[in-house]
């Protein structure tokens, strides 16, 4: 596959991996965050991490959408399917996650409850437009990559006149949760943890372009590198970091520079900006209320807006005492120290959000890397 | 004079006709529904009888027997239909033992309103396969239920065998150093079902893999009769099937991922939904588990049989008391293919 | 966290949609974010949508990159 193969290469990765160790000096510490689940997921699939220097350690950290997504509003499209039985339209990677009542998407399904799983916003607006007589909902999440889709048919409804589509909007900000981080007080004055610089998302960075992180870099001296979502791309972005570090920069680089430009997709960052406003203030699982960190439909596109047309209320539902989410969402703590991973909380049961998504955290630890912990004999 | 002819029964209407209650009452209707449809495709000497059951002579060795129910949606895709697919499963599952597959039965559950017309393909499949594979549908029932309370057609097949003499293949007699071999590509079958669901569709010449393995099996035990492990690996792909005989066999696999055998379109089918090929189903493909010093011959061997073609050793049992399956990847990490929780399903992230 | 990937496009149908193809699968999608996309052009996609134009010669730029030599220099220690 052609962009693909060759970005997967074991030999180019060997090549970067040795770079990688003659640059990192020794008696240095080099805490690098992901801040992208997509990243999450790619280094445990490739099983990155064994080919870093001991030097070099990867926190995982806040970018994945289904992990910070609050379990009210999982129940707001529960309650949508089972008491107002709209045809409730979902990304698959919602489908399992625990809400309240013992119940998730999956099970409403089970329940009666018309949930349906698509590939594309459109796919929701071919659905209403299919079934004119039924209340179609759109449970829209996503990062700054996911949002101008939801944004287009929402206009595509509106200039259509489609009465019957309506979306429950979750689109959070990256810019935000990277200063949520830096800002915490692990990072700002305890110094527990330790944060050297970060690794850019991939596909949000195609949207809003480099630009956004110039702040980061200037403000808390950290440099920023925006990586690809291939396994060499985040070898070669963990590269460029460590040798910013060593030389006293702290600067946003570019490391996807086939599909992200300074400027961004501004076609698509105009069209977010006609459709959506931000909300003061948003609910992030794990991290809390995060200021300026999501997004809510115009008062123009009121009529498409699940919240409005359902007068939908959002409470809040704590997480499970035992769970360390919001600890492992901000880079503070590994799967490793929470005291309910890979007994009670599982792929299987999931307590917490870092462990429902397989490019959350504890899953991906679990799903590729607990093995890691543990002394396996391997024939010769 | 009448022309009326006596004894005049109005054929089934398997061009316009649905299927109703009357089918699967046990009187005149169902007698025709069996009669005109069922008997008259598979046709044989037992079901020439007209019998409840079939009366079989006496098999000789170790009888084998497995059942397998079959739900898949949609009824109709790429390369095949629930009918071949239940005949090729059933077959394979009791070939998985190393047993020579003898006769079906095949139990038919019925939705109110189901086309006949679309009956008749389901059970003209049934039927050609049953003869392809030599071995027939000795005996069946059917019922129906009311509309809504079926998916068009659930089948249920049920197949006995006989393992030679000698023979013993099991899931838990895997043990460090045998060698883990595959008969073909992997991902097929799931990926083909996947490109006709709505809203994931795609374009694609991919076809599922099913097929009848017991011929494979038979070429593979008469050349090897060492072969300890042999399991098809249907629901959940490759990865569910090592992790099952892992467990059973209470050891641990290292299999590298350059080594899998996976169609170009596959992976790429795979990318655009965010799946892992090694957790898709397959409907035509076996594993095949072997001590180190008969893995060269046994290949050969598949390689020589139409379905074994791209049979590829991907790696071997190790000492491990987590029975994990572990794998080098391409890139040169290592890292565990683990169990799903539950289906694999199409992500965004 | 946005799984998107690199593909071809192979054929432009009208209101902003493609075909586009990876490796013989093809899908429908949508241009609506992407002004001057030809045929042949790779995109990257995203839930049905293309987001943005890959550079070829970036992309060449890059797999070079991946490829320079480790240094040889020598580490000095703090």
């Amino acid at each position: 596959m052609k962009y693909i193969d060759e970005f997967r290469d074991g030999a180019l990765a060997r090549n970067i991996a040795a770079s990688i160790a003659a640059e990192a000096e020794p008696a240095r510490r080099y805490n690098l965050m992901e801040f992208c689940g997509g990243h999450t997921h790619a280094i445990s699939r490739y099983g990155v991490a064994d080919l870093l220097p001991p030097p070099v350690r990867m926190i995982h950290g806040p970018g994945c959408p289904v992990c910070v997504l609050p379990i009210g509003r999982i129940d707001l499209a529960i309650q949508l399917a089972l008491e107002q039985r709209v045809i409730l339209c979902t990304y698959g990677d919602c489908l399992r996650i625990p809400a309240s009542n013992n119940l998730s998407l999956l099970k409403a399904k089970a329940r009666g409850g018309d949930v349906r799983m698509i590939y594309s916003p459109a796919d929701a607006l071919k659905i209403a437009q299919a079934h004119p007589g039924r209340e179609v909902v759109f449970f829209a999440i996503g990062f700054e990559t996911t949002t101008p889709p939801t944004a287009l048919i929402i206009k595509d409804a509106a200039r259509l006149g489609l009465a019957n589509l309506s979306v429950l909007c979750n689109h959070v900000l990256t810019p935000a949760a990277i200063t949520n981080i830096l800002e915490s007080p692990e990072v700002r004055q305890l110094g527990t943890l330790a944060l050297d610089g970060f690794i850019g998302p991939a596909h949000v960075s195609t949207i809003i372009g480099s630009r956004p992180y110039e702040f980061f870099a200037e403000e808390y001296r950290k440099p920023v590198v925006i990586a690809g979502f291939e396994p060499l791309d985040v070898m070669q972005a963990v590269l460029m970091l460590v040798r910013q570090i060593n030389e006293g920069r702290a600067e946003v680089e570019n490391e996807f520079t086939r599909a992200v430009t300074r400027e961004g997709n501004l076609k698509a960052q105009a069209l977010v900006s006609e459709v959506f406003e931000l909300r003061r203030s948003f609910e992030w699982r794990g991290l809390g209320q995060v200021p300026y960190s999501a997004l809510r439909i115009r008062e123009a596109f009121a009529a498409f807006d699940a919240e409005r047309k359902f007068s939908l209320e959002t409470r809040s539902v704590a997480d499970n005492k035992a769970c360390e989410c919001g600890a492992i969402l901000r880079g503070v703590k590994h799967p490793r120290d929470c005291k309910v991973f890979g007994t009670v909380c599982t792929p299987e049961n999931p307590i917490g959000s870092c462990m429902v998504s397989s490019e959350g955290a504890c899953a991906a630890y679990y799903s590729y890397g607990r093995f890691r912990e543990i002394p396996i004999s391997a024939a010769a | 004079m009448s022309k009326v002819r006596p004894n005049y029964v109005r054929p089934l209407d398997i061009r316009g006709g649905h299927v109703d209650m009357s089918h699967g009452s046990g009187g005149r209707a169902m007698a025709q529904l069996i009669e005109q449809l069922f008997a008259a495709a598979f046709d044989n000497e037992w079901l020439a009888q007209r019998n409840d059951q079939a009366l079989l002579p006496q098999p000789e060795g170790r009888i084998v027997m497995s059942t397998d129910c079959h739900v898949v949606s949609p009824l109709f895709f790429p390369g095949g239909d629930i009918g071949c697919l239940s005949v090729h499963g059933t077959i394979n599952d009791v070939a998985m033992s190393g047993a020579r597959p003898l006769y079906l039965a095949a139990g038919f559950i019925l939705e109110e309103g189901f086309p006949l017309a679309e009956l008749k393909r389901i059970v003209d499949s049934m039927a050609a396969a049953s003869r392809d594979a030599g071995v027939p549908i000795v005996t069946g029932d059917t019922k129906v239920v009311e509309a809504g309370k079926g998916d068009g057609v659930f089948i249920t097949t049920t197949g006995v065998g006989v393992v030679p003499p000698g023979i013993l293949i099991s899931g838990d007699r895997a043990r460090p150093g045998d060698r883990i071999i595959v008969s073909g590509t992997m991902g097929d079958h799931g990926m083909a079902v996947m490109s006709q669901r709505e809203s994931l569709a795609f374009g694609t010449d991919l076809v599922s893999d099913t097929a009848a393995l017991h011929g494979l099996v038979a070429a593979m035990i008469e050349a090897v009769p060492e072969v300890r492990v042999l399991r098809d690996p249907t629901r959940g792909g490759l990865a569910t099937t090592l992790n099952e005989i892992a467990a059973q066999s209470g050891a641990g696999m290292l299999i590298d991922e350059a080594a899998v055998p996976v169609l170009r379109q596959v992976e790429a089918a795979c990318e655009f939904l965010g799946l892992d090929p090694l957790y898709v189903a397959n409907e035509g493909k076996l594993v095949a588990i072997v001590p180190p010093e008969n893995a060269q011959r046994l290949l050969e061997v598949m390689r020589a049989q139409p379905l074994g073609r791209n049979a590829a050793l991907i790696g071997e049992v190790i000492e491990d008391p987590h029975h994990f399956v572990q794998m080098r990847t391409r890139f040169g990490g290592k890292r565990i293919v683990d169990w799903l929780a539950g289906d694999q399903l199409p992500r965004i992230c | 966290m946005c799984l998107a990937i690199p593909v071809r496009v192979v054929e432009l149908l009208g209101e902003s949609t493609a075909i586009v193809d990876l490796d013989g699968i093809r899908k429908e999608i949508s241009l609506a974010l992407v002004d001057g996309v030809q045929v042949g052009d790779y995109v990257i996609l995203h839930v049905g949508y293309a987001l943005s134009r890959l550079d070829p010669d970036e992309a060449e730029r890059t797999l070079a990159l991946f490829a320079a030599l480790p240094s040889q220099r020598a580490v000095l220690t703090a």
